[in-house]
């Protein structure tokens, strides 16, 4: 669609497209720069637009009392386990899918397709109570069976796509040359395999990092928290004033890895999810 | 492949077990554990050890009887349609002005287009819980600069203001994926086709109507249907808002509702009759979806 365009149209559609990289980008700047913003000039008469000076008590105070880190403790681990373990299960699934044909294969897809479309709000009353019974409220292990389950259809979605990628021939090659069939995997396709289980893995890191609901249903005590519970916690504490400064400077230290991991991806994030979606 | 299938291995299915078994556990055994939930009688008696007590469908009858549910659902729908529409309107006319913008403003544009959309959600509601904040919020100060009358004012507390607030972030967040998926798909439309449908004679509206629009069809379906789906289950935004002091009496959605019966209320039996509704919508908004993956499964 890269036609000719005329003046007045690409004048205009230059015009929207500056006020929506405006839109877009005000709020992530006041959070950036509020962050360094001494309190005093944050409770300021006027907004201070264009800040000059700056200081880090805002992420001295979020570190102070040691909450912060202890949910980024529980978050990381989270969010790494669950990476770790969706990865090997939807490779494995994603294998068996993409490489055979067996009985049960429809089903299973079909069943996958049909999980994702099951919101975590509709059922995260029995998982409470489920996790209620086996002991593991309050528990990371408890938190990463719930995660795992939430990012394995999307995960074994996008790997068999990946799978499907890597041509037949290849293996076949090898095992002409004398490979055995688990020798031909490991040599050829694993490699070939390395930089989708790198794209699958940071989604399931964004996801799992960024997860709230689920989180905030199953870590009810404060020393679980993850960090998202903690942020929203550490907001809700009117009792000492609203801390902005903190606050801004706590949610910038959040989001910066999902920016790195998503600059990282961004490229395949539109096809992904959509691929999963539209080609079944 | 004839290879695995000649051999009757037990190879793949010994390789989707696990993955079987992990969905088994945390969404299967809990889907049948909440319809069985459902149809007990389960609040804080139960939770202390008091055997639960079958009432049939005594729990829908209550919710469908004590007038809280209908609000809450329409709201929802209602929610749903609203930021999905939005969103999907400013998504497809951001992806087609991409088209025509000079690179340089692309390029600016899909910048800030992915940093809203990189944003962690939660980092999200604060940032703009802070620009609506009553005392030092910018939008306050904006427009009393403006001359309206903002010194002070509550964005939170009357249902329509939390709402607006709620809109805004839930659009704000979603626009990029939108905006993105569509550019990505007019640009995968042939040129020499709308170049022929020109030269023929169509006008703009005419080329997109009948070229453009054709084309993109399958991706346009996926995209609202996703979009339905994420704005049906809306629960963080709602939840952060509630908590940074705005009214929860009017303004929960289902997510928010089945969360106050069950585990602030502690009525498990009447928070999974809540969720049942919650599954059913979704599977009547989706199902028009589903019956289209199952007919590509069938035919790939």
């Amino acid at each position: 669609m890269a036609r000719r365009t005329s003046l007045p149209v690409r004048v205009g559609a230059d015009l929207v497209g500056i006020l929506v990289f405006l839109a877009c980008v005000f709020p992530v700047y006041w959070m950036v720069s509020r962050s360094f913003l001494p309190r005093n000039r944050i409770k300021g008469e006027d907004p201070v637009f264009v800040p000059t000076g700056g200081t880090l008590d805002n992420y001295r105070r979020v570190f102070s009392d040691g909450s912060f880190t202890d949910a980024l403790v529980t978050s990381l681990t989270v969010t790494l386990l669950t990476v770790a373990v969706a990865l090997l299960f939807a490779f494995l699934a994603a294998v068996a899918v993409s490489r055979f044909r067996f009985r049960g294969r429809r089903t299973f897809i079909l069943t996958l397709l049909v999980i994702q479309m099951i919101p975590a709000e509709a059922l995260f009353i029995s998982q409470y109570k489920m996790l209620d019974g086996m002991g593991l409220l309050n528990s990371v292990i408890g938190l990463t069976i719930v995660y795992v389950a939430s990012v394995l259809p999307f995960t074994v979605w996008t790997l068999r796509g990946f799978v499907d990628g890597v041509p037949r021939e290849l293996e076949e090659a090898a095992m002409m040359d004398g490979c055995s069939r688990t020798q031909a995997f490991f040599k050829v396709t694993l490699p070939l395999l390395a930089p989708g289980l790198v794209a699958t893995g940071v989604f399931g890191f964004i996801q799992a990092w960024n997860e709230f609901t689920l989180a905030v249903v199953v870590m009810t005590d404060q020393s679980k928290e993850t960090l998202p519970v903690w942020l929203v916690a550490f907001t809700d504490s009117r009792s000492r004033g609203v801390d902005w400064g903190a606050i801004m400077a706590s949610s910038t230290l959040i989001t910066i890895p999902v920016i790195i991991f998503f600059l990282v991806v961004q490229r395949r994030m539109v096809s992904g999810i959509t691929a999963g979606a539209v080609k079944g | 492949m004839a290879r695995g299938s000649a051999r009757r291995s037990s190879l793949p299915l010994g390789l989707v077990l696990p993955a079987s078994l992990a969905l088994g556990l945390a969404l299967g055994y809990p889907l049948v554990r909440q319809v069985v939930l459902s149809l007990q009688e389960f609040g804080l008696a139960q939770q202390f050890g008091q055997a639960p007590e079958w009432i049939g469908l005594g729990n829908y009858r209550e919710l469908l009887g004590n007038g809280e549910l209908w609000p809450v659902v329409l709201r929802t729908v209602a929610f749903c349609f609203v930021n999905a529409g939005l969103t999907f309107a400013i998504g497809l006319g951001l992806a087609l002005l991409m088209t025509r913008m000079s690179k340089v403003t692309r390029v600016l544009t899909q910048c800030g287009l992915l940093l809203a959309w990189a944003m962690p959600v939660v980092a999200a509601m604060t940032v703009w819980q802070f620009l609506f904040d009553t005392e030092y919020g910018v939008v306050n100060w904006l427009l009393t600069a403006l001359g309206g009358d903002f010194d002070g004012h509550s964005w939170l507390l009357d249902p329509w203001s939390f709402f607006f607030v709620a809109t805004l972030v839930v659009v704000w967040m979603s626009v990029p994926f939108v905006a993105f998926t569509l550019y990505a798909a007019l640009t995968q439309v042939p040129e020499d086709v709308v170049e022929a449908a020109q030269i023929d004679g169509a006008g703009a509206r005419q080329r997109f109507v009948h070229v453009v629009l054709p084309s993109i069809r399958p991706v346009l379906l996926v995209v609202v249907l996703l979009q339905v789906i994420w704005d049906l289950r809306v629960f963080t935004q709602i939840y952060t808002l509630q908590k940074a002091g705005g009214v929860s009496k009017d303004t929960n959605l289902l997510g928010t509702y089945v969360y106050t019966l069950g585990i602030k209320g502690g009525d498990f039996g009447m928070a999974a009759a809540a969720a049942m509704f919650m599954l059913l919508l979704t599977v009547v908004l989706t199902a028009p979806y589903v019956r289209m993956m199952l007919r590509q499964e069938r035919e790939a």
